[in-house]
């Protein structure tokens, strides 16, 4: 095969790589392909509360587990002086605080954030149990209540054609304040809510349901109850309702804390417990959030890359991973314009010392070393030195120079100035020296037309450096690298003119 | 800002740019196709040391039989002060090089002497200290690729053929013929002016004539990308200029494929008064400024010899010299 298909083959084959991967991260991970995305993250704080009897106290109580729309990014829990655990009990999660004796209100605390992510919020096949236990209304007072119940049931059924719309009846019908037989249901129940009579109707009608416990998910709530749906067996799947409303299916903002019918909240040793809820929302940029949740499941793409290092050697990759950028500006300037520079891919480095000197600063700090390195040199040149011990005299002239700089600009308030530190040393004294050979051999018109492209492309790199969508881009999706890879391999085969080409050749045309 | 200075750059340079389309139909090589379809196919990285390293290339043309300025003394390493001064103490004339040196840098030219004092071609004298000082910077690298390292070659003068004084300024002209896997495909002479300071390279202000391959005639010449027809300093008019010996020429740049082994090469050649031409140097990335000078494209000839079968390429040097020169002789003699 030859080099050059090669080539195309390879390109073709990285591109597909680094843009695949990008796809998959954006897609399946959420990394944000733009910068500034924001997510809204929720955080739920459940706040037990009870007092103490003064013996062993052990509160329990149910963690979230079953919402697959809701990505659990972190939780804590406070438990001061508490013994703390997490057990698993008929696939229920809860948590298990302990002390061996404590009196007096208590206060324990379990916060967790959680995101929203589009899909279903519960998984259909589900062994829950069917079983369906017919509320015992025998006694003779219980009579009218009976009655009121099953002529509720048949209401509804004559009003519905399967379990769902009969459902939806039944609560439609519950929260009709002049249906005398509902009156006469809750008049019976006066300490029992909407679902708790629901679930009782509905046992009487043969039906499954149970309970399902949750919060709306709304800004700055506080001291918020726990809020019921109802879920209900149709004889093949599982339906939520909303109970007020009678509509199916988990409404928007709900997170589910419970499913089933236990109990939130066991204290032994205590009386008076209660659980509240506050709930708050933040905005978190899109990548932190997908870094919290490829974080627990441990997703190697993002587990064997630079996001795994400390947050400073990161910072330094941001750099770093912008020199391939760099880079490809030099290419592009070099192979499509044909721009001369004074050291392949010292522009490069300038750029990135402009980074962090801000452009303007960068420049007039890099032209005035330039000029007096320059000077120096050629008091040097006449000396008659080695050409390594010159250089190193010009290595120590840029660094006085620098720390010069540093310290007068400092005592004149100008503070951009202290950022000369950045510039690579070495780079400029070997620019010098070049510089003024340029000089000696081709005379300062050369001087300036190579230290002029240069700048030009080092302010061009810089530009498109610190292009945010570029930072954006290059930091979170290294991937794009092989992308890059593949677009230098691809012009490193161009063959055709180079635009100084046009420009030079141009009088053999006519 | 950026954006503003840009966008008025491009209107600027707009008028003095041709469309790549034009260039295509006039044959003209560009850089990226020279490097990719030329440099990169056949020239082997393993032969660049010959051309590259100047010591190289003289004994391989020795072995060759080759004529190449005669070498008075080459240092390897740092020479002392005492071997330096022993070696020039009785010259008159002599070139110092660096064996590595890129684009012509480096190259002091001593051609005669006033007492202590050496004269350089442009009048100006260098005492015996800042000769020592240029063998110093070549030895500790200042004009070789990367600032490695290189050596010192001290060449004898060369005692230029008086056919081309008139033609130059100070400098050395000296003949660049392209030779393409053995068979020379184009040739120019290059004429140092006032302008460019004694200097023989194009883009600083020399005069580079295009040479007719058939007969070493000059066919078009060129100063700053702009037609002439006269030597801007002498005056004279460029199409008296023939090159004597022009067969013996042609055939030092074709022989220098078998010595090199490289299938695109540049060399530059010297005319001696007595030795007739000389090798200077070969060269494995030889610019495109001769197209300018002789004002044809290079990719029409050089597709022209990669179209002939095995059998023509094998021919020996004569028979390549005789086919570049009824091949590529120039059309129109202007």
């Amino acid at each position: 095969m030859s080099p050059r298909a090669q080539v195309y083959i390879l390109a073709a084959l990285l591109a597909l790589m680094g843009a695949g991967l990008t796809i998959y991260k954006n897609r399946v991970l959420g990394f944000p392909l733009l910068p500034g995305e924001y997510r809204t993250v929720w955080t739920i704080e459940a706040k037990v509360r009870f007092n103490a009897d003064g013996g062993p106290v052990k509160a329990a109580l149910t963690l979230p587990r079953e919402q697959r729309n809701m990505e659990i990014l972190g939780e804590t829990f406070s438990s001061s002086g508490y013994g703390f655990n997490i057990i698993r009990e008929n696939d229920e999660y809860r948590a298990v605080w302990s002390r061996r004796a404590a009196s007096g209100a208590q206060s324990l605390f379990y916060q967790l954030d959680v995101h929203q992510t589009p899909g279903a919020p519960l998984e259909q096949p589900l062994d829950l149990s069917t079983e369906v236990q017919r509320p015992l209304l025998e006694a003779r007072e219980q009579e009218a209540v009976r009655l009121a119940i099953y002529s509720l049931v048949d209401y509804a059924h004559q009003r519905s054609s399967d379990t769902r719309t009969f459902t939806t009846q039944l609560l439609t019908a519950l929260g009709d304040t002049g249906n005398q037989d509902r009156n006469l249901i809750f008049g019976y129940y006066k300490d029992l809510t909407l679902v708790d009579v629901a679930l009782v109707v509905l046992a009487a009608a043969d039906i499954p349901a149970h309970r399902i416990r949750g919060l709306y998910l709304e800004d700055d709530r506080r001291r918020l109850d726990p809020e019921d749906l109802l879920e209900v067996y149709d004889g093949r799947r599982w339906v939520v309702f909303e109970p007020t409303t009678g509509s199916p299916g988990v409404p928007k903002n709900f997170f589910i804390w419970q499913r089933g019918g236990k109990s939130l909240l066991d204290v032994e040793g205590g009386r008076n417990s209660q659980v509240t809820f506050s709930v708050i929302a933040n905005d978190v940029p899109a990548r932190d959030v997908s870094m919290l949740s490829t974080s627990k499941e441990k997703e190697a793409l993002v587990d064997f890359s630079i996001y795994s290092l400390p947050i400073e050697q990161q910072s330094i990759f941001k750099l770093i991973l912008l020199v391939p950028v760099g880079a490809l500006v030099v290419v592009l300037l070099r192979v499509f314009v044909g721009l001369r520079t004074s050291g392949t891919f010292m522009p490069v480095l300038l750029a990135v010392a402009f980074i962090e000197t801000q452009l303007f600063t960068g420049l007039s700090i890099f032209t005035l070393i330039l000029i007096l390195g320059l000077w120096v040199r050629f008091y040097l040149s006449r000396l008659n030195l080695l050409l390594v011990a010159r250089i190193a005299a010009v290595v120590v002239t840029v660094v006085i120079l620098m720390g010069a700089i540093s310290v007068i600009s400092y005592k004149l308030g100008i503070e951009q100035a202290l950022t000369v530190t950045f510039f690579p040393m070495i780079i400029l004294a070997w620019t010098i020296e070049r510089m003024s050979i340029v000089w000696e051999e081709d005379g300062p018109y050369e001087v300036v037309v190579q230290a002029g492209g240069s700048l030009l492309v080092a302010v061009l790199a810089w530009w498109v450096m610190t292009n945010r969508y570029i930072e954006h881009w290059t930091f979170n999706f290294p991937e794009l690298l092989l992308v890059l890879l593949a677009i230098i391999l691809v012009i490193g085969n161009y063959t055709g003119y180079r635009l100084g080409e046009l420009m030079r050749f141009r009088q053999l045309v006519r | 800002m950026l954006g503003f200075s840009m966008k008025h750059v491009i209107t600027k340079l707009r008028g003095g740019l041709v469309s790549p389309l034009a260039l295509h139909r006039m044959g003209i090589l560009g850089m990226n196709a020279r490097n990719i379809n030329y440099i990169a196919r056949y020239n082997d990285r393993d032969k660049f040391p010959v051309v590259d390293d100047k010591l190289n290339t003289k004994r391989a043309a020795r072995r060759y039989g080759i004529p190449t300025p005669e070498l008075i003394a080459a240092f390897e390493t740092q020479p002392t002060r005492s071997r330096v001064l022993k070696l020039i103490e009785p010259l008159w004339q002599f070139v110092i090089k660096p064996a590595r040196g890129s684009g012509g840098k480096g190259i002091l030219v001593i051609v005669g002497r006033n007492g202590d004092k050496y004269k350089k071609p442009s009048g100006a004298e260098v005492t015996a200290e800042d000769i020592l000082r240029h063998v110093s910077n070549i030895t500790s690298g200042l004009y070789s690729l990367g600032g490695k390292p290189d050596r010192v070659m001290v060449e004898a003068l060369v005692d230029f053929d008086p056919i081309f004084d008139n033609y130059s300024f100070e400098g050395v002209p000296d003949i660049r013929v392209i030779v393409f896997r053995g068979f020379p495909v184009m040739a120019m002479l290059r004429c140092s002016t006032h302008d460019s300071d004694g200097k023989a390279n194009l883009h600083q202000g020399a005069v580079g004539v295009g040479l007719d391959l058939a007969t070493g005639k000059s066919c078009h010449a060129v100063q700053r990308g702009l037609r002439i027809s006269r030597h801007p300093d002498t005056e004279m008019p460029f199409d008296k200029l023939k090159v004597p010996g022009w067969r013996d020429l042609l055939r030092l740049g074709a022989s220098c494929y078998e010595m090199t082994g490289l299938g695109y090469l540049g060399c530059d050649i010297v005319l001696d008064r007595k030795r007739g031409p000389l090798l200077l140097e070969a060269n494995a990335r030889p610019g495109l400024a001769i197209q300018v000078a002789n004002g044809v494209g290079l990719c029409t000839r050089l597709k022209h010899i990669e179209k002939l079968d095995l059998e023509q390429l094998e021919k020996n040097v004569d028979e390549r010299v005789t086919y570049s020169m009824q091949e590529f002789a120039a059309v129109t003699p202007s």
